[in-house]
């Protein structure tokens, strides 16, 4: 018999989240590879984009329905999905590396006995297992790592593997599962969003700023050229630290690791700490007025110069295009 | 009541990682290990319950002898009393887990705190697999909490928002910064620490679920260019952005 592959995908306020696409185009390929049976789960009350999902996604999907489900309940989404997979039997799971995805994925390998592997950037097929690379302290280096459990769980990075659309979309049957039993000991009971913003862990584009900066009432130029850019703002620890900027926004080895296209370092000198969340972005630009600045070493593009002189005139050149 | 707070002894976040030639682990000669960052915050947390409420804090590490320096600098912040479960080879993350369930079973605490990741290997989730084994509530990358009797409020920080949450115990909660602000250990907290119990337990590694092959460099990436010195080559740079890198 084929082996079974789940995909577990994120909603928020109903909407799938982008990383969840990333997921199910992952397993899409994966299960075409090995040909294995693909199938993928989502959990919520009023989920908009299941047509959507059709167009990355040719295997089954299972709706679990219920107004209950809304927002995320640990206790209840590990319960169900714990369920589903001992059920069905499927011997390959893979959710994307959010907070959602760090929280569900322990909890289900433990109740399902399973391994898990987390923040995995590869994967690939040697002789009867997989490996799972992955970066670890903070990137400076890489992991290759197995499962030895019969059933594998793995939680993908984000911005690491693309979505990619189907030649046509899927005709495979979607099925909505009623519940009664949901268990929500603890439930989530509101979702506060830092108002319209993208958050820099999820951003193609950002914009960071550092010290260099020197106060918090500059940002506003990082702020405009992210929107032009269509990305986000984020900051080193420095000015996280003197309060200029929220947590949120803090990129590094006790902020947040991002991946994304385009970085834009903007008066950050490069410590340690600070490369280790972004070195692994695909193209970085530095604008530092110090040309020893550590930052250089790792920018594909780098300026050497006063950011409150090109800021500016990045931002005009822009508005001009 | 008794809170217990898990910690992890790890390099020095500016350390530099040089890999064993057999790939195996990292050279600990030279580099300084600290107690992980994120695990300040949760004894601080731990702190704070006590101070407010009263009980005694129990801070548990897994791992081996050189261990016992992060667990002497949590004494030395406040809490009571260290246990060591002494292990001297490799252990993986649910190995920790069930190491540490077993103990908190043992002492019986209703309210675990953990931080939400080891800056060593990043996994972030020994926290939440200890919550599960031991069927306690978990709320992961806390950032605000009030525990009141037996119910649990608290925000998480989540990509692009935070989530209030609503729980009760026993639970697991995993720190995530912001949630505090760690203090220091006081001249007079370090002296009295001196004289607190460390309690070592050898224990059996349990069956691992997950094994490393092997430790490699990330590729090197080759030094960039510089373009210029001044506003003057933002043309250039835009240039570049969109025909060489096509990413705007
Ligand atoms: C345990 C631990 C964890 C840490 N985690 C993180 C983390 O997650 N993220 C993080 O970022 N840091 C982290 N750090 C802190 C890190 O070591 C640095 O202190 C921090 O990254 C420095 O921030 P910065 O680059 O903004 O400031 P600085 O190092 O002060 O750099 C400012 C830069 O701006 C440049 N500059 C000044 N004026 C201008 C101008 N007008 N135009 C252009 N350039 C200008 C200067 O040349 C300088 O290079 C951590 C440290 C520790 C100990
Ligand atoms: N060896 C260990 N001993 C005690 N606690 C640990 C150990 N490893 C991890 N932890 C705890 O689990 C949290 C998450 O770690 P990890 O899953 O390794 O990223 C850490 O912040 C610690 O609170």
């Amino acid at each position: 018999m084929s082996k079974k592959v789940l995909a577990i995908l994120e909603q928020r306020d109903g909407i799938i989240k982008k990383s969840s696409f990333e997921v199910l185009t992952f397993v899409e390929m994966f299960s075409k590879e090995n040909e294995y049976e693909s199938h993928a789960i989502i959990l919520g009350s009023d989920i908009r984009d299941l047509e959507e999902m059709k167009k990355y996604f040719s295997g089954e999907v299972t709706v679990i329905k219920n107004d209950k489900l809304a927002h995320y309940s640990s206790s209840a989404y590990t319960d169900l999905i714990t369920g589903f997979i001992l059920q069905n039997n499927f011997d390959f799971v893979f959710l994307a590396n959010t907070v959602f995805g760090k929280d569900l994925a322990p909890r289900v390998a433990v109740k399902t006995d399973a391994g898990l592997i987390t923040d995995c950037i590869a994967i690939t097929k040697s002789e009867d297992n997989f490996i799972a690379i992955r970066p670890v302290y903070a990137g400076k280096a890489l992991e290759e790592v197995k499962i030895k459990t019969e059933r594998k769980i793995y939680t993908l990075r984000q911005n690491v593997f693309q979505k990619e659309e189907l030649q046509f979309p899927s005709d495979a049957e979607t099925h909505f599962v009623e519940v009664n039993e949901i268990d929500l000991k603890s439930v989530v009971s509101e979702i506060r969003k830092s108002t319209g913003k993208i958050d820099v862990a999820e951003a193609n584009i950002i914009v960071a700023g550092g010290r260099g900066m020197k106060g918090p009432e500059y940002f506003h130029l990082l702020e405009e050229l992210a929107a032009y850019l269509g990305g986000a703002v984020g900051a080193s620890r420095a000015v996280v630290d003197a309060g200029w900027r929220p947590h949120s926004e803090q990129v590094g080895q006790t902020g947040k690791t991002v991946s994304p296209n385009l970085y834009i370092a903007c008066g950050i000198s490069g410590a340690i700490q600070h490369m280790a969340g972004m070195s692994s972005s695909r193209y970085i630009v530095a604008i530092n007025k110090d040309k020893d600045a550590p930052i250089f070493s790792i920018a594909d593009y780098g300026i050497i110069g006063d950011v409150f002189e090109v800021l500016p005139a990045l931002i005009n050149e822009l508005k001009k295009v | 009541m008794k809170i217990a707070v898990c910690v992890n002894h790890v390099p020095d976040t500016a350390a530099k990682i040089t890999i064993l030639p057999d790939g195996k682990g990292i050279e600990t000669t030279g580099v300084s290990f600290i107690i992980n960052p994120y695990d300040e915050y949760a004894v601080e947390e731990a702190l704070r319950m006590k101070e407010k409420s009263g009980g005694e804090v129990i801070v548990v590490s897994v791992g081996p002898e050189q261990n016992k320096e992060t667990i002497r600098k949590v004494l030395a912040m406040g809490a009571d009393e260290g246990i060591l479960l002494k292990v001297n080879s490799g252990i993986d993350s649910f190995g920790v887990a069930k190491l540490l369930a077993d103990e908190i079973k043992n002492i019986n605490c209703r309210v675990v705190f953990f931080g939400k990741q080891s800056v060593d290997y990043d996994n972030s989730i020994v926290g939440q697999i200890t919550a599960a084994i031991l069927d306690y509530n978990c709320i992961s990358n806390c950032v605000s909490l009030s525990i009141d009797g037996e119910k649990v409020n608290a925000e998480t920080e989540i990509e692009g928002g935070r989530e209030v949450v609503v729980s009760g115990l026993p639970i697991v909660i995993t720190a995530q910064k912001g949630l505090n602000e760690p203090r220091y250990p006081t001249l007079k907290g370090i002296m009295a620490a001196k004289k607190k119990n460390i309690t070592e337990k050898n224990v059996d590694i349990p069956e691992p679920k997950i094994e490393t092959v092997r430790l490699k460099n990330p590729s090197e990436k080759k030094p960039g260019r510089v373009l210029g010195s001044d506003a003057s080559v933002v043309p250039e740079l835009i240039k570049l952005l969109k025909e060489e890198a096509k990413v705007i």
